[in-house]
């Protein structure tokens, strides 16, 4: 095991995000601990890719506290974050991924054995020189969770990280949220499919129109629905 | 990595270009401004090869009209000129930019117009009578219009022939403010009448429907005069160079290969540096 | 060069004289570039990626820069350079030296104002990785001309497009020497002055195929590196 996570726990108190006299995020108070994955889920434009900027630290709230471990400010160099539609750097496969090692501080000797590890683990053996712009989406996908990894997180942001995926690359990225969190890395991810979401979750978060709604532990939330929405959106009824 | 490479390359080229001008200083050149006659004419091209043998000196042309040539002498940017425009060669010479002048040879200009000669000013022996006519009959004329010493002598012979060329000047008169090559273009796109030196008009290729109307008056006659840019206001002229570009040209040697250079079998400048009146 | 000859006639038989009057345009005009680069493409990355007032003046007057006149370029630096300016010391006035200052302040604006454009879209791109990434804003910049090098192999030569055709600052600052200053465009200039029109054309041709056979480089240049490069 690692030592423990400076970044952790994750603290947000009344946050507010609002661009114009729309609120994305409309008040949202939350703990992200250590542990299993934090999964978001809400229907689309509730407000999970924006949360996961701020407790990523890209964002500033309009209003409202975020700490670290306690502190208001902490550069991401633990954290890292898989965007929904990852840019590739103009660079090869592998080309990625050593930026990301060294952006990280690793020192160059390392590099070489950490990118045959994280091409290994995230499944694109033999794309290594392929340029990572010519990669299709899925494998796209991957490589921005391996240029995520390469920063050794002890913090992992998700976002949506399957929804361009097929059934077997879907799995092998829930083998490897399960292997790093055994690590102990603590996983925060968005998602679509609620298989998914109980599958990897310790805790579900729902939010709706950029307010939460509820959070717990997935079997409860599944299980027995404290909210009239929570068990509308699990039968597929709730609308933006 | 490749940007470092790149950057000490960039930076290596950059010194290297700009220390080449002080080990240019070393070798043997001079500037000389001249005129775009002298250029145009083929003469230096035929001269200067013959004087680097000589002397193992690289003389350096460059060529403006006599106005801009003598500006170039005046902010200390040539070291010998060489030019056609005596009243304002004197003129720069009293003013302490230069000296002493040499006379060097002389040329002549001719006017040329259109082979059909609309003013019929052809064969005219007074070059006065003969631009009086085309102002007369407004025949179009092109000018120079640069100060250059082609467009000095212009101005001169409307003076001399009494008329006041900008009280006169109307559509017919174009002044193209630009070297002789271009004003005749200019003449034989247009079918005007223009003011030409000798040299020029023989080494111009685009002659087209023009052909000489009027030559050989005395006042048609255009010296030239050679002389050093004056070390005491301009410390980095040349004057041992210079003073051996002067020497060559109003030397015997150099009076014989002036009076030697011949185009079409003609001869087009006459070596007069003994007349102490040219 | 000799007289009474064709352009092709000068090319067919390997005129000496026109082959150095080649080289040293080539010479000149990349050199320009490459100068103009070093200054251009950070200046633009800066105008790209910074935020300060005066900004969009900047972009602006970078823009219209690109129209400069040459003619006044020329003049400009000529006085600058001239024994009696200001930097009449270093004797560079009717030196190759003065013709690429004088193409190096026109290509710059120009390379300048692409490079902005094309580093501010990547930037737009990369945004948000390079902020998860905790990148530097020195090696924000370094990353971003890197990789959008392909893209700015464009500017470059638009940059050099405009050296290679121009003849209005370097005729003034050169002074068109024969064998020393003389390039393509006033070769051109001269023979044009001397009436001989189809020299000049020749001449204008050899330099338009040139600039094809430069800008044909740079484009296989670009699609091999892009296809290696991503």
């Amino acid at each position: 095991m690692r030592t423990p996570a400076l970044d952790l726990p994750v603290r947000l108190l009344e946050v507010r995000v609002r661009t114009g006299a729309v609120a994305i995020l409309d008040g949202i108070t939350m703990m992200l601990e250590a542990g299993a994955p934090t999964v978001l889920v809400g229907p689309n434009g509730a407000g999970k890719t924006t949360l996961l900027r701020v407790a990523m630290g890209l964002i500033r709230p309009t209003s409202g506290l975020i700490t670290w471990g306690g502190r208001e400010i902490c550069p991401p160099t633990r954290r890292a974050i898989m965007f929904q539609r990852p840019a590739m750097l103009r660079r090869s496969a592998a080309g990625n991924i050593r930026y990301a090692l060294a952006a990280a501080g690793v020192p160059r000797a390392k590099r070489d054995a950490r990118i045959a590890q994280l091409i290994a683990d995230v499944g694109l053996k033999g794309l290594e020189h392929r340029p990572a712009r010519r990669l299709s989406g899925g494998e796209q996908q991957r490589l921005a969770l391996a240029r995520a990894l390469a920063r050794d997180p002890d913090l992992l942001f998700l976002d949506e990280p399957t929804a361009s995926l097929d059934p077997a690359a879907t799995n092998a990225i829930e083998d490897i949220v399960r292997n790093v969190t055994a690590r102990g890395v603590k996983v925060v991810m968005s998602t679509h499919d609620l298989g998914q979401a109980n599958r990897l979750a310790g805790e579900i978060v729902l939010l709706h129109r950029g307010r939460l709604i509820e959070s717990g532990p997935a079997a409860e939330f599944f299980a027995s629905p404290r909210t009239e929405q929570t068990r509308k959106f699990i039968a597929g009824e709730l609308l933006v | 990595m490749l940007n470092r490479r790149l950057l000490i390359a960039s930076v290596t080229l950059g010194a290297a270009l700009f220390a080449a001008p002080v080990a240019q200083a070393q070798d043997k050149s001079i500037i000389v401004a001249s005129t775009t006659s002298t250029r145009d004419s083929g003469l230096f091209e035929y001269l200067l090869p013959k004087f680097k043998a000589k002397t193992g000196i690289t003389v350096k042309v460059v060529a403006q009209g006599t106005g801009k040539a003598l500006d170039t002498g005046r902010r200390c940017d040539a070291d010998v000129l060489f030019v056609h425009a005596k009243a304002a060669e004197e003129k720069f010479v009293k003013e302490g930019y230069g000296g002493p002048r040499h006379p060097v040879m002389y040329n002549d200009f001719v006017v040329v117009g259109p082979k059909s000669d609309p003013a019929g000013i052809k064969g005219m022996k007074d070059v006065g009578k003969a631009l009086v006519t085309l102002m007369n009959k407004k025949a179009d004329f092109i000018s120079r219009g640069d100060n250059s010493g082609t467009n000095k002598a212009e101005l001169r012979l409307w003076k001399a022939s009494g008329v006041n060329i900008d009280k006169q000047k109307g559509p017919w008169y174009k002044a193209i403010g630009q070297g002789m090559g271009a004003t005749l273009n200019a003449a034989a796109a247009s079918n005007g009448y223009t003011l030409t030196d000798r040299a020029t008009w023989i080494h111009f290729k685009n002659k087209q429907n023009l052909v000489i109307e009027v030559e050989g008056d005395k006042r048609l006659f255009n010296q030239y005069g050679v002389f050093l840019v004056n070390p005491k206001r301009c410390p980095h002229v040349k004057v041992d160079l210079g003073q051996a570009f002067i020497n060559y040209l109003i030397s015997p040697e150099g009076q014989t290969v002036i009076k030697g250079y011949k185009v079409d079998g003609q001869e087009l400048f006459y070596p007069d540096a003994n007349d102490p009146n040219a | 060069m000799p007289d009474d000859t064709s352009a092709l006639q000068l090319v067919l038989s390997g005129d000496p004289t026109l082959f150095a009057i080649v080289r040293l345009s080539l010479f000149m005009s990349l050199s320009a570039v490459l100068f103009a680069t070093l200054i251009g493409v950070p200046f633009g990355a800066l105008l790209a990626l910074t935020r300060f007032p005066g900004r969009e003046t900047a972009i602006v007057v970078a823009n219209a820069l690109m129209g400069l006149p040459p003619v006044v370029v020329g003049l400009a630096i000529y006085l600058l350079l001239s024994r009696s300016g200001p930097l009449g010391f270093l004797g560079l006035l009717f030196t190759v030296q003065a013709m690429i200052i004088a193409q190096a302040v026109l290509v710059t604006p120009i390379i300048a104002a692409l490079a902005r454009q094309t580093i501010e879209d990547l930037w737009a791109e990369y945004r948000d990785e390079m902020a998860a990434m905790n990148i530097g804003p020195l090696q924000r910049v370094v990353t971003l001309i890197w990789d959008a090098r392909f893209s700015l192999v464009t500017s470059l030569l638009a940059g050099f497009g405009r050296a290679a055709a121009e003849v209005g600052a370097i005729i003034i600052v050169g002074g068109n020497i024969d064998g020393f200053t003389r390039t393509m465009t006033t070769a051109i200039a001269l023979e044009t002055s001397k009436g001989d029109l189809p020299l000049a054309i020749g001449l204008g041709m050899i330099l338009i195929a040139i600039v094809i056979v430069i800008n044909a480089l740079a484009w296989v240049a670009r699609r091999v590196g892009e296809r290696y490069a991503g």
